[in-house]
Protein backbone atom coordinates (compact mmCIF):
# COMPACT_ATOMS: atom_id res chain seq x y z
CA UNK A 1 0.00 0.00 0.00
CA UNK A 2 2.84 2.51 0.55
CA UNK A 3 4.07 1.77 -2.54
CA UNK A 4 1.11 2.34 -4.02
CA UNK A 5 0.03 5.50 -2.74
CA UNK A 6 3.83 6.66 -3.26
CA UNK A 7 3.07 5.71 -7.02
CA UNK A 8 -0.44 7.44 -7.13
CA UNK A 9 1.20 10.47 -5.64
CA UNK A 10 4.20 10.70 -7.99
CA UNK A 11 1.94 10.45 -10.94
CA UNK A 12 -0.55 12.88 -10.00
CA UNK A 13 2.39 15.41 -9.34
CA UNK A 14 4.08 14.61 -12.80
CA UNK A 15 0.94 15.14 -14.41
CA UNK A 16 0.52 18.34 -12.58
CA UNK A 17 4.13 19.34 -13.41
CA UNK A 18 3.89 18.63 -17.24
CA UNK A 19 0.10 20.91 -17.41
CA UNK A 20 2.54 23.65 -16.82
CA UNK A 21 6.18 22.66 -18.13
CA UNK A 22 8.14 24.22 -18.56
CA UNK A 23 7.10 26.82 -16.27
CA UNK A 24 7.44 25.33 -12.65
CA UNK A 25 6.83 28.25 -10.40
CA UNK A 26 5.73 26.24 -7.67
CA UNK A 27 9.02 24.04 -8.10
CA UNK A 28 6.37 20.66 -8.42
CA UNK A 29 9.75 19.02 -9.93
CA UNK A 30 11.22 18.57 -6.22
CA UNK A 31 7.34 16.21 -5.34
CA UNK A 32 8.36 14.54 -8.30
CA UNK A 33 11.92 13.63 -7.97
CA UNK A 34 10.93 12.92 -4.34
CA UNK A 35 8.21 10.31 -5.27
CA UNK A 36 9.52 8.85 -8.24
CA UNK A 37 12.91 8.22 -6.18
CA UNK A 38 11.00 6.42 -3.15
CA UNK A 39 8.75 4.70 -5.40
CA UNK A 40 11.34 2.96 -7.19
CA UNK A 41 13.35 2.06 -3.63
CA UNK A 42 10.16 0.39 -2.86
CA UNK A 43 9.52 -1.00 -6.12
CA UNK A 44 12.74 -3.34 -5.00
CA UNK A 45 11.61 -3.88 -1.60
CA UNK A 46 8.27 -4.66 -2.78
CA UNK A 47 10.26 -7.33 -5.40
CA UNK A 48 12.36 -9.17 -2.29
CA UNK A 49 9.13 -9.03 -0.13
CA UNK A 50 7.38 -11.18 -2.96
CA UNK A 51 10.58 -13.31 -3.23
CA UNK A 52 10.01 -14.46 0.46
CA UNK A 53 6.00 -14.34 1.15
CA UNK A 54 5.26 -15.42 -2.42
CA UNK A 55 1.40 -15.67 -2.54
CA UNK A 56 0.56 -14.59 0.64
CA UNK A 57 2.27 -11.16 -0.26
CA UNK A 58 -0.60 -10.52 -2.16
CA UNK A 59 -3.10 -11.31 0.75
CA UNK A 60 -2.02 -9.40 3.47
CA UNK A 61 -4.04 -9.02 6.35
CA UNK A 62 -6.26 -6.14 6.79
CA UNK A 63 -4.40 -4.46 10.07
CA UNK A 64 -1.08 -4.83 7.90
CA UNK A 65 -2.87 -2.80 4.74
CA UNK A 66 -4.48 -0.35 7.22
CA UNK A 67 -1.08 0.47 8.98
CA UNK A 68 0.79 0.31 5.55
CA UNK A 69 -1.98 2.48 4.30
CA UNK A 70 -1.37 5.12 7.04
CA UNK A 71 2.23 4.97 6.80
CA UNK A 72 1.81 6.04 2.74
CA UNK A 73 -0.41 8.70 3.63
CA UNK A 74 2.48 9.82 6.28
CA UNK A 75 4.99 9.79 3.67
CA UNK A 76 3.18 12.16 0.92
CA UNK A 77 2.41 14.37 3.83
CA UNK A 78 5.74 14.27 4.73
CA UNK A 79 6.82 15.16 1.26
CA UNK A 80 4.37 17.73 0.81
CA UNK A 81 5.78 19.24 4.00
CA UNK A 82 9.27 19.18 2.52
CA UNK A 83 8.12 20.52 -0.46
CA UNK A 84 6.52 23.69 1.18
CA UNK A 85 9.63 24.29 3.03
CA UNK A 86 12.06 24.48 -0.16
CA UNK A 87 9.06 26.17 -1.67
CA UNK A 88 9.30 29.34 1.29
CA UNK A 89 13.10 29.34 0.77
CA UNK A 90 13.54 29.19 -2.58
CA UNK A 91 10.23 31.55 -2.88
CA UNK A 92 10.40 31.49 -7.07
CA UNK A 93 7.77 34.01 -7.55
CA UNK A 94 9.73 36.83 -5.24
CA UNK A 95 6.65 36.92 -3.11
CA UNK A 96 8.04 37.32 0.29
CA UNK A 97 10.32 39.00 -0.58
CA UNK A 98 7.99 41.36 -2.15
CA UNK A 99 6.01 41.42 0.80
CA UNK A 100 8.79 42.18 3.03
CA UNK A 101 9.65 44.95 0.89
CA UNK A 102 6.61 46.71 0.76
CA UNK A 103 6.39 46.06 4.99
CA UNK A 104 9.29 47.75 5.12
CA UNK A 105 8.75 50.92 2.60
CA UNK A 106 5.77 51.56 5.09
CA UNK A 107 7.42 51.46 8.38
CA UNK A 108 9.71 53.94 6.31
CA UNK A 109 6.86 56.29 5.27
CA UNK A 110 5.18 56.04 8.68
CA UNK B 1 17.09 -1.74 8.28
CA UNK B 2 19.12 0.58 6.25
CA UNK B 3 18.50 -0.26 2.92
CA UNK B 4 18.38 3.01 1.86
CA UNK B 5 22.06 4.01 3.39
CA UNK B 6 23.30 2.31 -0.34
CA UNK B 7 21.33 4.89 -2.53
CA UNK B 8 22.23 7.49 -0.23
CA UNK B 9 26.09 7.09 -0.52
CA UNK B 10 25.62 6.70 -4.39
CA UNK B 11 23.62 9.96 -4.12
CA UNK B 12 26.46 11.62 -1.95
CA UNK B 13 29.05 10.47 -4.55
CA UNK B 14 26.43 11.37 -7.91
CA UNK B 15 26.41 15.00 -6.05
CA UNK B 16 29.94 15.81 -5.82
CA UNK B 17 30.81 15.01 -9.25
CA UNK B 18 28.19 16.91 -10.63
CA UNK B 19 29.39 19.61 -8.91
CA UNK B 20 32.95 18.98 -10.32
CA UNK B 21 31.26 18.35 -13.92
CA UNK B 22 29.44 21.59 -13.52
CA UNK B 23 32.27 23.55 -12.93
CA UNK B 24 34.01 22.22 -15.68
CA UNK B 25 31.23 23.13 -17.78
CA UNK B 26 30.86 26.82 -16.69
CA UNK B 27 34.72 26.99 -17.34
CA UNK B 28 34.11 25.66 -20.83
CA UNK B 29 31.19 28.37 -21.35
CA UNK B 30 28.97 25.55 -22.29
CA UNK B 31 25.91 26.95 -20.29
CA UNK B 32 25.05 29.96 -22.36
CA UNK B 33 21.47 29.84 -22.18
CA UNK B 34 19.77 29.65 -18.74
CA UNK B 35 16.03 28.60 -19.46
CA UNK B 36 14.05 28.54 -16.12
CA UNK B 37 14.94 25.71 -13.82
CA UNK B 38 16.11 23.61 -17.47
CA UNK B 39 20.00 24.50 -18.63
CA UNK B 40 20.68 23.88 -22.04
CA UNK B 41 23.57 24.16 -24.37
CA UNK B 42 23.17 26.46 -27.30
CA UNK B 43 24.57 25.02 -30.39
CA UNK B 44 23.08 26.72 -33.12
CA UNK B 45 19.80 28.39 -33.78
CA UNK B 46 17.39 26.02 -33.06
CA UNK B 47 19.77 23.17 -32.10
CA UNK B 48 19.39 22.06 -27.98
CA UNK B 49 21.05 19.69 -25.76
CA UNK B 50 20.99 19.54 -22.17
CA UNK B 51 24.48 19.05 -20.58
CA UNK B 52 25.10 16.40 -18.82
CA UNK B 53 25.78 18.22 -15.48
CA UNK B 54 22.16 18.43 -15.78
CA UNK B 55 21.42 15.16 -16.83
CA UNK B 56 23.41 13.96 -13.45
CA UNK B 57 20.99 16.15 -11.52
CA UNK B 58 18.20 14.06 -12.45
CA UNK B 59 19.80 10.90 -10.81
CA UNK B 60 21.25 12.76 -7.60
CA UNK B 61 17.55 13.98 -7.44
CA UNK B 62 15.85 10.69 -7.83
CA UNK B 63 18.33 9.31 -5.38
CA UNK B 64 18.06 12.11 -2.63
CA UNK B 65 14.43 12.21 -3.03
CA UNK B 66 13.74 8.06 -2.53
CA UNK B 67 16.35 7.89 0.47
CA UNK B 68 15.12 10.64 2.38
CA UNK B 69 10.99 9.12 2.48
CA UNK B 70 12.75 5.33 2.89
CA UNK B 71 14.64 7.30 5.76
CA UNK B 72 11.41 8.62 7.51
CA UNK B 73 9.53 5.27 7.22
CA UNK B 74 12.53 3.35 8.89
CA UNK B 75 12.42 6.56 11.41
CA UNK B 76 8.13 5.22 11.41
CA UNK B 77 9.56 1.32 11.74
CA UNK B 78 12.03 2.52 14.41
CA UNK B 79 14.64 0.93 12.72
CA UNK B 80 16.53 4.69 13.03
CA UNK B 81 17.22 6.71 16.42
CA UNK B 82 17.72 10.43 17.09
CA UNK B 83 20.95 9.23 19.20
CA UNK B 84 23.96 7.28 18.49
CA UNK B 85 24.70 4.93 16.66
CA UNK B 86 21.40 5.66 14.69
CA UNK B 87 20.88 2.63 13.08
CA UNK B 88 19.08 0.43 16.44
CA UNK B 89 20.34 -2.59 14.23
CA UNK B 90 23.98 -1.53 14.77
CA UNK B 91 23.60 -2.10 18.26
CA UNK B 92 24.24 -5.32 18.93
CA UNK B 93 26.40 -8.33 16.56
CA UNK B 94 23.55 -10.19 15.45
CA UNK B 95 21.13 -7.59 13.95
CA UNK B 96 24.19 -5.53 12.21
CA UNK B 97 24.67 -8.39 10.35
CA UNK B 98 20.92 -8.73 8.95
CA UNK B 99 21.60 -5.26 8.17
CA UNK B 100 24.79 -5.52 6.54
CA UNK B 101 23.09 -8.45 4.51
CA UNK B 102 19.80 -6.18 3.14
CA UNK B 103 22.44 -3.17 2.72
CA UNK B 104 23.91 -5.56 0.16
CA UNK B 105 21.10 -6.99 -1.34
CA UNK B 106 18.13 -4.84 -1.01
CA UNK B 107 20.19 -1.36 -0.91
CA UNK B 108 22.50 -2.11 -3.60
CA UNK B 109 19.47 -3.44 -6.04
CA UNK B 110 17.54 -0.04 -5.51
CA UNK B 111 20.75 1.82 -6.46
CA UNK B 112 20.60 -0.20 -9.35
CA UNK B 113 17.15 0.23 -10.34
CA UNK B 114 17.49 3.98 -9.67
CA UNK B 115 20.97 4.11 -11.74
CA UNK B 116 19.02 1.85 -14.48
CA UNK B 117 16.01 4.36 -14.51
CA UNK B 118 18.10 7.43 -15.03
CA UNK B 119 19.75 5.59 -18.00
CA UNK B 120 16.83 4.74 -19.76
CA UNK B 121 15.94 8.37 -19.01
CA UNK B 122 19.36 9.57 -20.73
CA UNK B 123 18.74 7.42 -23.86
CA UNK B 124 14.95 8.64 -24.33
CA UNK B 125 16.33 12.47 -23.51
CA UNK B 126 18.72 12.23 -26.38
CA UNK B 127 16.57 10.86 -28.46
CA UNK B 128 14.16 13.32 -28.05
CA UNK B 129 16.99 15.90 -28.80
CA UNK B 130 18.27 14.27 -31.82
CA UNK B 131 14.45 14.51 -33.09
CA UNK B 132 14.03 18.46 -32.03
CA UNK B 133 17.39 18.86 -34.11
CA UNK B 134 16.53 16.80 -36.77
CA UNK B 135 13.25 18.88 -37.65
CA UNK B 136 15.51 22.36 -36.71
CA UNK B 137 17.48 21.56 -39.28
CA UNK B 138 16.51 18.63 -41.52
CA UNK B 139 19.40 18.40 -43.96
CA UNK B 140 22.78 18.43 -41.74
CA UNK B 141 21.04 15.17 -39.91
Amino acid sequence: MTLLITVFAAAIVTGMWYKNAPNDSLNLNFLMWLYWGASLMWFVDAIFEYVELRDAFFTPAVADMINDSFLGLSVVAFGLVLWVIQLLVKDPKGVLVKKSNTVKKESEQK
Amino acid sequence: MACFIVPAAEAVIVTAARKVIERKEKKENLLSVEEGNTTEVALEEGHVEHNFSHKMKWLSNLLWGGSVLLAFEHFWHGEISLFAPFLTAASNAADTKVMLNEMATVGTSMAVLITATWGVMLGVSKALENKANKEADPEEV
